[in-house]
């Protein structure tokens, strides 16, 4: 410690390009003790841990967004140039600047470098991933970069822990070093220039290896091998996330039933009984329910981040998406909600573009999600004949209105897609720009983190608000007490609430049992099945049962037109509570879930309206 | 350049070949996109090879080999810049 110059150190943050490996890094130096919350009005997600020093005291690491250069060009640049800068109200100026340099990128990674250290804050420089320059056949001379740059470089391996307490002293030490030469003011060309020679004076050998990640992208960029492979990873993930979760679900939702019997048990029928278990309880399935799929999605996810082969999904995919005026990264977002909105909206986060990620969340809703099927899956057995259609009669009719409703709602959202980009969400350019990561094997540690934290935000943001939710939906399922001998959900405010909306929905050819359908399934779409049948009085322990009788009431309270634009009502409708709660989280507001809710509450009406009246007009 | 030689550009260029970029017509591009580019190093003086090009119609996107990182972009952006193979 130097006795001269007593500087309090408080914080320091990681600088540097995207996929430099500062990620890693910050796992390794702080472990799992990382908070995890959004910078103030903005959606960038503002990561930070506890850094112990060598002399026993700690400071509070940020690892900040990855960054080009201070001239930002989008939101997470942006944050990444006012921290540094200490103009972040809220949000104090890091003491220690940590350049996180990707040590076989040098060339490209020191001109940012250059421009950190320019600003003459005390300043350490991380020579992170050593060990895949020297697969790529590097040899480098570190003391001959930290005499060019004039600040303390230290290499680094984050993975393998190698660096790391040479790099936490280094950090301890920065306050009272100060610059040995602080550097004139170049432009970004000299910058570069300056970075190209001082990239070469680093560089002691260079033996020609044909690098690894070139030959794979021979092969995973191949025009008929590379959409072979994507197409083959897509298959993996789809069926891990319906038939993995699947059982999971189950086991979750048969523990909280467990704990239900288990209340009924103990306590004598009573409304507050009834609270706990069908509104506290059931809330807390309604949650606990989206774990899984969660859990496998985002494991895939990151699996595909951390190799670095999320990138070239998004190469191969970039085209098709721009006709809608998207890009590549939006693709497994949208895939993904086809099993569940949920994650899908979540895995946005990947969309550098705020726009495009924008856009991508409102349209997450109109791919056909998991919870749907119960719902078409009734309404189709119950109206839809199940005869041959089409030449040779190899295909089932019913087949072929589900794969209708699929493909009316992947239209419906491309065509809202390229509106909202003309419209709501238009923006300069979705220009697709994007660094193509070097392959790397990913790292179970930051795997497990990773899936941690998005379990936890998941559960903190989003299951928070399903749970109030579905708490409020009992109340109003519940209250006022209907008197003895009359049907409490008549009596209920749900029931009034159903009454003003029936003369609403009646236009579409809605009834009343339909608009009291609607009402519990706001909570999850699947839930109108249950509702619906509670209010035919189908009442089965086994599900298939249920369904069976429910068709056949439905078949005598329903005309066709009515049950039709009841399946195009749910191509739209936005009857799922954890999207509209996690787009809110996604979002940091309530203005864009509830342009969300009102555009496919619009659609659904519309569309389900249009439907109704054209099976009149057929004579069907 | 030599006026006999047609202005060869980015998306043109055939796979694998090296060249060096000329000039780059920025007020082609978008301010925001150009400012990224430019962050990438995608400027005039720069070297570069097209390794991949795009499944689907159009060949579009191009994967650009520049130093030692890979950049994807659209072909309205390699549109824009002209360059002369090595």
């Amino acid at each position: 410690m130097n006795d001269l110059s007593p500087v309090s150190l408080r914080s320091a943050a990681l600088v540097g390009n995207p996929n430099a490996g500062k990620s890693a890094l910050f796992n390794a130096l702080t472990g799992a003790r990382q908070k995890i919350a959004n910078y103030p009005g903005v959606t960038v997600e503002r990561k930070s841990g506890r850094l112990p020093l060598p002399d026993g005291a700690s400071v509070e690491l940020t690892d900040l967004p990855g960054s080009y250069g201070l001239d930002a060009t989008s939101p997470d640049e942006e944050v990444t140039r006012r921290v540094i800068l200490g103009e972040l109200s809220g949000v104090d100026a890091p003491d220690v600047l940590v350049v996180v340099l990707d040590a076989s990128n040098l060339e490209q990674h020191l001109v940012f470098a250059q421009e950190v250290i320019a600003l003459g804050k005390p300043c350490v420089v991380a020579l992170n991933m050593v060990d895949l320059a020297e697969r790529d056949g590097l040899v480098l001379d570190p003391a001959a970069l930290e005499n060019a740059l004039g600040v303390p470089v230290i290499p680094t391996v984050a993975v393998r822990r190698r660096g790391l307490a040479e790099l936490t002293a280094a950090i301890a030490a920065a306050p009272a070093q100060g610059h040995s030469h602080p550097r004139a003011h170049l432009d970004m060309v000299e910058r570069r220039m300056e970075a190209r020679a001082m990239a070469e004076a680093t560089i002691i050998s260079e033996s020609v290896k044909h690098r690894l990640h070139s030959r794979a992208d021979e092969l995973l960029l191949n025009p008929w091998v590379g959409p072979l492979f994507l197409l083959g990873i897509l298959f993996i993930v789809f069926q891990a996330v319906f038939a993995w979760a699947a059982p999971l679900q189950d086991g979750l939702e048969g523990l909280v039933g467990l704990l239900i019997d288990a209340v009924k048990g103990a306590m004598p029928a009573s409304l507050l009984r009834d609270f706990i278990t069908d509104g506290a309880l059931a809330g807390v399935g309604a949650v606990v329910v989206f774990l899984p799929q969660i859990i496998i999605l985002f494991f895939f996810i990151l699996v595909l981040e951390a190799t670095g082969y999320m990138a070239r999904a998004a190469f191969i995919m970039d085209r098709m998406m721009a006709g809608v005026g998207l890009s590549g990264r939006s693709f497994i977002p949208l895939l993904s909600s086809f099993a569940c909105a949920v994650p899908g909206i979540m895995a946005t986060r990947s969309i550098t573009d705020p726009k495009d990620r924008l856009t991508t969340i409102l349209i997450a809703p109109l791919m056909t999600c998991s919870a749907r099927l119960p719902v078409y899956a009734v309404i189709i057995a119950a109206f839809i004949p199940n005869r041959p259609v089409g030449p040779g009669g190899i295909i089932g009719l019913q087949g072929l209105v589900l794969l209708g409703l699929y493909v009316a709602g992947i239209v419906g959202a491309m065509v809202v897609a390229l509106v909202l980009r003309r419209s709501v969400t238009k923006g300069a350019a979705s220009g697709f720009i994007m660094e193509m990561p070097k392959y790397q094997l990913p790292r179970l540690r930051d795997l497990g983190l990773g899936l941690f934290q998005r379990a936890w935000i998941f559960l903190r943001r989003a299951g928070t608000m399903i749970f109030h939710v579905t708490i409020i939906l009992w109340l109003l399922l519940n209250f006022p007490r209907a008197e003895a001998g009359k049907d409490q959900v008549d009596a209920s405010f749900a029931g009034h609430i159903a009454n003003g909306l029936a003369v609403l929905v009646e236009p579409i050819g809605f009834n009343r049992d339909i608009a009291l359908a609607l009402i519990p399934s706001m909570a999850a779409r699947e839930v109108a099945v249950a509702s619906l049948a509670t209010t035919y009085a189908v009442a089965s322990d086994d599900e298939d049962a249920t369904a069976h009788q429910l068709a056949s009431q439905l078949k005598t309270h329903w005309s066709l037109p009515t049950a039709l634009a009841f399946l195009a009502w749910f191509v739209f409708a936005p009857q799922c509570i954890s999207t509209i709660a996690v787009t809110r989280r996604e979002t940091n507001g309530w203005k864009w879930p509830a342009f969300m809710l009102a555009y496919l509450f619009g659609l659904a009406y519309v569309f389900a309206g249009i439907t109704y009246w054209a099976a009149l007009a057929l004579g069907l | 350049m030599d006026s006999q030689t047609p202005v060869l550009t980015l998306d043109a260029l055939p796979l694998r070949r090296r060249a060096q970029i000329t000039a780059v017509d920025w007020s082609a591009l978008v301010d925001e996109e150009a400012r990224r580019l430019r962050a990438l190093g995608i400027d005039v003086g720069a070297q570069v090879t097209v390794s991949h090009r795009g499944i689907f119609a159009g060949a579009d996107p191009l994967a650009v080999q520049i130093g030692r990182m890979t950049v994807a972009l659209r072909r309205v952006h390699a549109r824009a810049m002209q360059v002369e193979a090595l």
